[in-house]
């Protein structure tokens, strides 16, 4: 089986310091991942504020490039990705989706314009009608139409709303891989589990693979195939999500697991029991 | 735990009402941000208050703490805070009366740490602006007093020589909790303490924000949308929906048996660990507070809904001794 994805040992270094005193620090230190075309999944990457996940995503996006280590998608390094026209067909396929909606939308622009500007410009439609046929498609995917959404405001639409109209756009372009970073850790911890549960019905409708960041275990168990548990840029733990959170080996996944908070009130009372 | 009717509650609220009104070339507008909400916080209570974006949960606390600006406004209602030796009519007192009271006796733990602490100075200079004036004490010993308590709080005494980029996040928000109980204040409202941090910090500071709770034995507010906290820290909670209070009890009753169709479904939708079910987010929108619906404002995403929540608001009315909810159908709300 060819590989979507890969990612062989690859760090990240980042300098601090002035040119006397330099200091070099390692966000991402050998990591690798595969992923398999034809297989989709949703890949979860867990890890403290710090852990060098953003990172990761970043450089799979083809945002920073890698200090050491290859990226390949689709068996080209990303390294090779150059010129507009290789970048425009990069980004086609893989596509990002950001923590904070209400940041990644311009206050001042309708929504819409970002569906009508991704179908110009990533699935190449020129008349209008094909372009609200698609943005319509990609919003439906996620449970709007675009109906619901035309000419609104970002304000005008609610947390959860907004981040489905991001996860619409990134999909316009019909990628093959999603990089979701935070996608629900500013959202109401109510609408968490709607949007988590829309990214796993993605994943098994339109077969589109998901490398989903977040630092929330309970969401990550519900959704994920495997998980990647990242601590101060390395891994220390990965696998089968299921398997490894019912039985964490490492001793911060054990801190990880142990820090969530059980929504069940406790029998003693509500005292909170640290 | 409180001991109810014994001891005059630490706070009451009765009535309030605040709306934004706003009027610019010629078209009136008003938000009804916080409409008719009682509540009383017992003294020594860890009063939660949950709610999604946008239901008026900050608005509440603004109003309560009189940090009220234009286009702000209270329309009716009182908030009167029982402390120790006197009775606080907050919307009453003058300018100087509530200054003596912010941060000695009222204090507030804010959101984002970040937008706390001024990011071009050490952090002594936060604790010498926010408290030295309430102390009342020689430089050095008001330094030693913050030491002392920065100690309790298992904080190296050098955080006050950082400046705020140089400390994680999770520090930061614990030097925002010292900040706030520094002046061991009878009254702490904590505004979404936890929400920026990521969950192994945010044990820690809950831990925190307990602890330092039974010690002083103030009283508290904690708000946050995030229901699992308010399962593990809170003793009673208050749901908001749409600018009112919809259901209020003790957290331990509400959990086990909700009486809103609204609360029913936050705790339903709490993704736990080990639950693999998908979940469903509510249809429809919060609503929108400049033109709320008719009758109960839950009523166009509530499925118990009838033609009665259409026309009439359901009063706040007693279902359990202590339990309180704003529904005609609370019988019908299914446990979950």
């Amino acid at each position: 089986m060819s590989a979507l994805l890969e990612v062989d040992g690859v760090s990240r270094l980042y300098s601090s310091g002035n040119l006397l005193a330099r200091r070099k620090f390692a966000a991402v230190d050998g990591v690798s991942l595969r992923l398999d075309e034809g297989r989709p999944e949703i890949v979860t990457v867990i890890g403290e504020s710090g852990s060098g996940k953003t990172t990761l995503a970043r450089m799979i996006l083809n945002m920073v490039p890698p200090s050491a280590g290859t990226i390949r998608f689709r068996g080209t390094d990303l390294r090779e990705v150059r010129g507009t026209r290789a970048r425009l067909d990069f980004m086609r396929q893989v596509q990002p989706i950001f923590q904070n909606p209400f940041e990644a939308f311009n206050p001042m622009k309708r929504v819409d314009r970002y569906l009508f500007a991704t179908a110009r410009h990533m699935a190449g439609l020129t008349t209008q009608a094909a372009i609200e046929a698609e943005a319509d498609r990609a919003l439906r995917d996620v449970g709007l139409s675009l109906a619901e959404v035309r000419r609104r405001y970002p304000h005008e639409l609610s947390g959860g709303q907004l981040q489905r109209v991001a996860i619409a756009r990134a999909l316009v372009s019909r990628p093959a891989l999603l990089v979701a970073d935070e996608p629900v850790s500013m959202i109401d911890a109510s609408l968490r589990a709607s949007i988590v549960s829309l990214l796993r019905g993605l994943c098994v409708r339109t077969g589109v693979s998901i490398i989903y960041i977040t630092h929330d275990l309970a969401t990550a168990y519900s959704v994920s195939d495997r998980i990647m548990i990242m601590r101060l840029g390395k891994v220390v733990e990965s696998g089968p999500a299921r398997a490894v959170l019912d039985d964490p080996q490492h001793e911060y996944s054990r801190l990880l697991k142990s820090s969530v908070l059980s929504p069940e009130v406790p029998s003693n009372g509500a005292a909170f029991h640290a | 735990m409180t001991a109810r009717g014994m001891t005059a509650p630490a706070l009451e609220v009765s009535g309030l009402r605040a709306y934004y009104r706003t009027s610019a070339f010629g078209i009136r507008r008003e938000v009804r941000a916080v409409d008719d909400v009682d509540l009383r916080v017992e003294a020594g209570e860890i009063y939660g208050l949950a709610g999604e974006s946008s239901c008026g949960k900050t608005t509440l606390i603004k109003t309560i703490a009189n940090a009220i600006q234009p286009p702000l406004e209270v329309l009716a209602g009182s908030v009167v805070f029982n402390f120790k030796d006197h009775r606080v009519d907050m919307h009453r007192v003058g300018r100087d009366e509530l200054r003596d009271i912010r941060w000695k006796r009222l204090s507030y733990i804010m959101q984002g740490s970040m937008n706390v602490l001024n990011p071009v100075r050490r952090v002594r200079h936060a604790f010498v602006d926010f408290a030295f004036r309430h102390i009342g004490k020689s430089k050095a010993e008001f330094l030693d007093i913050v030491g002392a308590h920065l100690h309790r709080l298992h904080l190296a005494p050098d955080v006050l020589e950082a400046y705020p980029h140089q400390l994680s996040g999770g520090m930061r928000q614990r030097v925002t909790i010292a900040l706030a109980t520094v002046c061991r204040p009878e009254f702490i409202i904590a505004d979404e303490p936890t929400t920026a941090l990521d969950v192994v910090v945010q044990k820690g500071v809950l831990a925190m924000i307990h602890s330092v709770q039974r010690e002083l034995g103030s009283s508290v507010i904690f708000v946050t949308h995030d229901m699992a906290v308010h399962a593990n820290l809170t003793d009673r909670l208050g749901i908001m929906y749409g600018g009112r209070l919809v259901e209020e009890g003790r957290t331990a009753d509400v959990f086990r048996r909700p009486r809103h169709p609204y609360t029913a479904h936050l705790i339903a939708s709490l993704p736990r660990l080990g639950d693999t079910a998908p979940k469903e987010g509510l249809t429809g929108a919060p609503p929108n507070l400049a033109d709320p619906p008719s009758g109960c404002r839950f009523h166009p995403r509530c499925p118990l809904a009838s033609d009665l929540c259409r026309r009439e608001v359901p009063p706040m009315t007693e279902v359990a001794p202590g339990h309180r909810t704003a529904c005609f159908h609370s019988d019908r709300v299914a446990p979950p």
